[in-house]
């Protein structure tokens, strides 16, 4: 890796981000709403919200950045950027690093603001560290950022691209113990959701919501989710060639 | 060492499917010059074009660029290229897009980045965003960042279509300017006015080389003073 050119990369996608600002008011702002929306819909009942809440915290932005990243490197492949840049000096690991590190920022300011709509205005409350829960924030939005990233491989089009979401994204939230405990499972949908990475970021979070202090389990789970984010990334960079037909 | 070849290409073959692109393709053209690349769309420019870059996918044959077999690691900073289709950043200005290219090869400044923005008749247009630029501006951003880095050799698909007769001038007497610096240079175009204006001329029809040799030779091979009328001619030789 060069570190100049990893820093430029990380500024140049940050550039075209600043560039476009819808998008970046969407990325800080919807989580924050859909969060509003969650508060009212379980209105009242108080443990119902810091369960559902608190996993939210993780899964939007793992949901927002596959999204954003599986549109932004199919057009680098498609307005044939990546081919340009795949013939110069640059290194594969430059390229996807740089878009890890500005997207890794983005999710910073995002998880922080969610997290503090969270606590601040609705009264989430949760027996560990607000801090442990930005950073499996953030490692979930570096997770759907290098997933996307690897999808974006296998699309032709951003028709293609979208619906990649419902393929990979969605089992994954139906699976992660959001909507029905792991427990109360069927053996081979159990087995299933132990093979995928948002289940582990789920469980951490719902680690951090009821013990005070770091648990192996939670230390587990996030060594988890970031060891699945690395090697999605490893997968994106195989899907990059230097030579093509 | 001018009378190296910088580009070498044996029995090249590409397939795609199960056609054949190029067919055997032979060349070997001098450094320091300008080769013009001919030959209706379709007949395999911008792969042959490609396979120098080493961004092609080849089914069989030899390209030595620069003394190295083609899209070897070290090439990537000695060899620019101009994709036929403007690859730059649609969401960036033109100034963004040509330091951030900049910033990829050592010892490329800022400053370096803005003079081939200049060079390309884009000082005015510098800090709009390339997605609001004509056509021709844009193939001109996308021109600015394969001038960075100072390159020997310099693949060009089709740098001047879309350009009025006065940039296409300018652009030009840039090229060279390059080639009298050491610079090799590579164009392809589907333009026989162009053609004139190059060291060699390569044309190339349904994936084959029908004639590969100075404006010159080519006009006393066929009697014509014409490239147009010299490349009918060949074409219908060749049949």
């Amino acid at each position: 890796m060069n570190p100049r050119i990893l820093a430029r990369t990380a500024v140049r996608v940050l550039r075209q981000l600043r560039h476009d600002r819808r998008t970046v008011a969407m990325i800080v702002l919807l989580p924050a709403l859909l969060l509003a929306l969650i508060y009212y819909v379980f209105d009242g009942r108080r443990v119902v919200f810091d369960t559902v809440g608190l996993t939210t915290l993780g899964v939007f932005p793992f949901v927002l950045m596959f999204l954003i990243t599986s549109i932004a490197m199919l057009r680098e492949r498609t307005s044939g950027t990546l081919e340009r840049l795949l013939s110069t000096p640059m290194r594969k690991l430059d390229l996807l690093g740089g878009y890890a590190i500005a997207f890794g920022l983005v999710a910073v300011v995002q998880a922080a603001v969610l997290t503090a709509v969270g606590y601040g205005a609705f009264g989430l409350t949760i027996a560990g560290s607000v801090w442990l829960v930005v950073l499996v924030a953030v490692l979930d939005a570096v997770l759907g950022m290098a997933l996307g990233l690897l999808c974006s491989a296998f699309a032709r089009s951003e028709f293609q691209a979208v619906q990649f979401l419902p393929a990979v994204v969605f089992p994954q939230l139906f699976l992660c113990g959001l909507f029905a405990p792991r427990a109360e499972m069927a053996g081979w949908l159990h087995a299933i959701s132990d093979v995928m990475p948002l289940t582990y970021a789920v469980e951490a979070l719902q680690e951090i919501g009821r013990h005070p202090d770091p648990t192996g389990t939670m230390t587990r789970d996030i060594a988890i989710v970031a060891g699945a984010a690395l090697a999605a990334l490893a997968l994106g960079a195989a899907t990059l060639r230097r030579r093509t037909d | 060492m001018t009378s190296e070849s910088a580009v070498e290409i044996d029995k090249l073959v590409v397939q795609r499917g199960k056609r054949t692109v190029l067919h055997e393709v032979d060349a070997r053209w001098d450094a320091g010059s300008i080769t013009g690349l001919l030959g209706p769309s379709g007949g395999g420019k911008t792969t042959l074009l490609r396979a120098i870059v080493g961004v092609q996918r080849v089914a069989s044959g030899r390209v030595q660029v620069l003394g190295r077999p083609a899209g070897t690691p070290d090439l990537r900073s000695r060899v620019g290229y101009l994709t036929q289709a403007p690859s730059v950043y649609a969401d960036l200005t033109v100034r963004e897009n040509a330091r951030y290219f900049a910033s990829i090869y050592d010892g490329v400044t800022r400053a370096d980045a803005d003079r081939a923005v200049s060079d390309v008749g884009l000082t005015g247009a510098a800090d709009q965003m390339v997605g609001t630029l004509s056509g021709g501006q844009r193939s001109r951003a996308s021109l600015a960042c394969a001038l960075l880095g100072d390159p020997e050799l310099l693949i060009l698909d089709e740098p001047t279509v879309g350009q009025d007769p006065v940039l296409r001038e300018d652009l030009w007497q840039r090229f060279h300017e390059l080639a009298a610096g050491g610079t090799t240079l590579v164009v392809s175009s589907h333009v026989m006015d162009e053609a004139g204006r190059c060291d060699r001329l390569v044309f190339l029809r349904d994936g084959a080389i029908v004639a590969d040799d100075t404006p010159a030779a080519i006009r006393a091979a066929t009697g014509t003073d014409d490239l147009e009328a010299a490349f009918l001619t060949l074409i219908r030789r060749a049949a």
